[in-house]
């Protein structure tokens, strides 16, 4: 294969993992569309907030602060907590970038680490090329600016029971991430149980931290309890 | 205040916190601890993201909690994403009717 068709299939590989991700963000995003407009936005904003940011809780948190009129402060301080946990995931991914993963491909790819595309590129086996975090990046990013103009522009199209109903898509896709290697290793099933134990207790001893905060702590705690009982022996990642 | 001023202020901050770690972390990470604990991380912040939010995402805990176990099944099972997703979503749908 030459190198123009391996770069090429890199990004249709990136672009077909990107499709249940763009199909979980599409119902998502097209709540937060919904919402945007009804906290008194235009669909060009509601728009242009979601290929900007492209997260979830930022935005909805975001949009609260604006329709409340918060200081630029307030907002500044208010999406460092929520979305801090994305440093950590590209800490973690910066470990297992190709060589030709340059400076101006970093800052191009940085801009699409999600809790979603993390979460795939991962697990991935290998060492991540930039064509494929492009492919996953674009589609996922199609998914989500698609749907935040649909709901922004049409409002409840769909029956509130289709609306409701595909708010699990997402968590689905999470538990078909983790649940298949954690039959494998029981340090992972053991900090999946871990994670899941903590954030099932915070959420109702600490129900007023922002749910991002919760989250990050939640893992660290986990992960860093299971590097100490289970450490890796080897570089198999 | 403008809106555009409280657009530029999420981007900005939002981009750099993913950027800075991306872009300019450049060694390899030696300490077995560490490489331990960034192996994990994945798993335990997907972990903690699904619950317990999963049985609130349907706005009804009856049919968030019958669609988590149909993704759990087909998730031990090895089932594609795209198929567990759909399957938790339609079940969500179905049990909904009834419930």
């Amino acid at each position: 294969m030459d190198k123009n068709t391996k770069i090429k299939s890199d990004f249709l590989q990136g672009a077909a993992d990107g499709i249940p991700i763009a199909l979980g963000y599409l119902s998502v995003s097209f709540g937060f569309g919904i919402v945007a407009v009804s906290s008194g936005l235009s669909v060009m904003e509601a728009f242009l907030i979601s290929l900007t940011n492209l997260t979830s809780a930022g935005q909805a948190q975001g949009v609260n602060i604006i329709a409340a009129q918060g200081t630029l402060l307030e907002m500044a301080l208010v999406q460092f907590i929520i979305n801090i946990r994305y440093a950590l995931m590209a800490l973690s991914l910066s470990q297992k970038l190709d060589k030709s993963f340059t400076l101006p491909r970093r800052l191009l790819a940085a801009y699409g680490i999600t809790d979603e595309i993390f979460a795939v590129c991962s697990t991935k086996q290998g060492l991540l090329k930039p064509q494929y975090m492009y492919g996953i990046i674009a589609v996922s990013t199609l998914g989500w600016t698609a749907g935040t103009f649909a709901g922004a522009a049409a409002g409840e199209i769909l029956p509130s029971q289709i609306t409701a109903a595909l708010g699990i898509v997402l968590y689905g896709m999470f538990l078909a991430i983790i649940i298949p290697p954690a039959k494998k290793e029981k340090g992972i099933l053991a900090v999946i149980l871990i994670a899941a134990a903590l954030s099932f207790i915070a959420k109702y001893l600490l129900p007023d931290m922002p749910g991002g905060f919760v989250m990050i702590i939640c893992a660290l705690i986990a992960a860093v309890t299971c590097a100490l009982i289970f450490p890796k022996e080897d570089d198999e990642q | 205040m403008s809106i555009a001023a409280y657009i530029a202020v999420m981007a900005i901050v939002t981009y750099l916190i993913r950027m800075l770690p991306f872009a300019f972390f450049r060694k390899k990470i030696k300490s077995k601890f560490i490489k331990s604990m960034l192996y994990y991380v994945p798993y335990a912040v997907l972990s903690a993201m699904t619950i317990p939010a999963i049985f609130y995402s349907t706005g009804n805990f009856v049919t968030a909690a019958v669609g988590t176990i149909v993704a759990l099944a087909l998730a031990y099972y090895n089932k594609p994403l795209i198929v567990v997703a759909l399957a938790a979503a339609g079940t969500a749908l179905i049990i909904g009717m009834f419930f």
